[in-house]
């Protein structure tokens, strides 16, 4: 029996300690202020709600739904399912399946954006904006197989394309 | 023998993982809530409520969260972090006399609160040099 004790207190350890939260997550990385740089774009204006409502009106044209909005902060956040469906997951899928070994493949996704505007400048003549983007997928049997923020800068350079076209003003890097 | 070990082993671990009854659950009742609130909170020689909102939500961008919502009236930011893991966090701040702001932050790690003071120090670390000002403890 005793030789079984050192097992079984060890089990119940790693029972109790395997949801230890991870370092990086309330603390900033190192790639943080690169990634601030992809994220943000400053126009020349002091018109902070017309920017805000300029990136509102972007969203709506990029199919989100707004979920919430604060003006006096410079805050909207908004989200839209999609499908999660790639084709090579589908062949993938299909060939185990005819080897009798079906897997479930990914086959929707919740994207979610936030934007946040904020004066910058001496004299509040800059309006910063700063948008992030992430997504959870869902596998064909309810499962969240992914969850991530987007850190990809292309993604950020087309967003901040549509938006300098939509507000008539050139985007300057921070 | 063997196989009444492996039975026990797991009774006693469901018992380990399960105690919990739903209004402990819904009120965290195993932690304390006088500790709590010393390691969520710190004070902010300013008189800047929305500016302090404002770095608050930048902070939060820089550790890599999306912004759920934010309240200037109440004073309230929710924002979410996904890495493979989702860390959920609502930051509080409220006035402390004339010349001070309480910030509090309280996050959740997956499905389990975060109690360990290191993730708040953290935080408060990032937010202070945002703010250009130090983090007062708050009692």
């Amino acid at each position: 029996m005793s030789r079984w004790l050192p097992l079984f207190l060890t089990g119940t350890l790693l029972l109790t300690a395997c949801q230890t939260v991870p370092k990086d997550a309330l603390s900033l990385s190192p790639e943080s202020l690169a990634q601030r740089q992809v994220q943000t774009k400053k126009y020349e204006t002091t018109d902070e709600a017309k920017v805000l409502a300029a990136c509102a009106g972007l969203l709506q044209d990029l199919g989100f739904n707004l979920d919430e909005s604060e003006t006096k902060l410079g805050v909207i956040s908004a989200s839209k399912m999609r499908s999660a469906v790639s084709a090579g997951q589908v062949v993938a899928a299909v060939l185990l399946a005819l080897m009798g070994a079906p897997m479930p493949i990914d086959k929707e996704q919740k994207m979610r954006a936030s934007v946040i505007t904020r004066p910058m400048g001496e004299h509040g003549e800059y309006v910063a904006v700063r948008v992030t983007f992430q997504r959870i997928v869902w596998n064909t049997q309810g499962q969240i197989t992914t969850s991530e923020s987007l850190a990809d800068p292309k993604i950020y350079q087309e967003f901040f394309d549509k938006l300098s076209k939509s507000i008539f003003l050139e985007a300057q890097n921070i | 023998m063997r196989s009444k070990v492996v039975v026990i082993v797991i009774v006693f671990s469901l018992l380990v993982g399960g105690c919990a009854t739903t209004q402990e659950r819904l009120f965290d009742s195993d932690s304390s809530q006088v500790q709590l609130r010393s390691i969520q909170t710190r004070a902010f020689d300013t008189k800047d409520k929305e500016k302090t909102l404002r770095t608050v939500i930048s902070t939060l961008q820089d550790l890599g969260f999306v912004i759920d919502k934010a309240d200037a009236t109440l004073g309230t930011v929710s924002a979410t972090k996904l890495n493979n893991y989702a860390v959920r966090i609502t930051v509080t701040v409220r006035p402390r006399g004339e010349t001070q702001f309480l910030v509090r932050a309280n996050a959740q790690y997956n499905i389990q609160p975060i109690t360990e003071p290191e993730s708040y120090q953290q935080f408060f670390v990032a937010l202070e040099k945002a703010m250009f000002l130090t983090a007062h403890q708050a009692d």
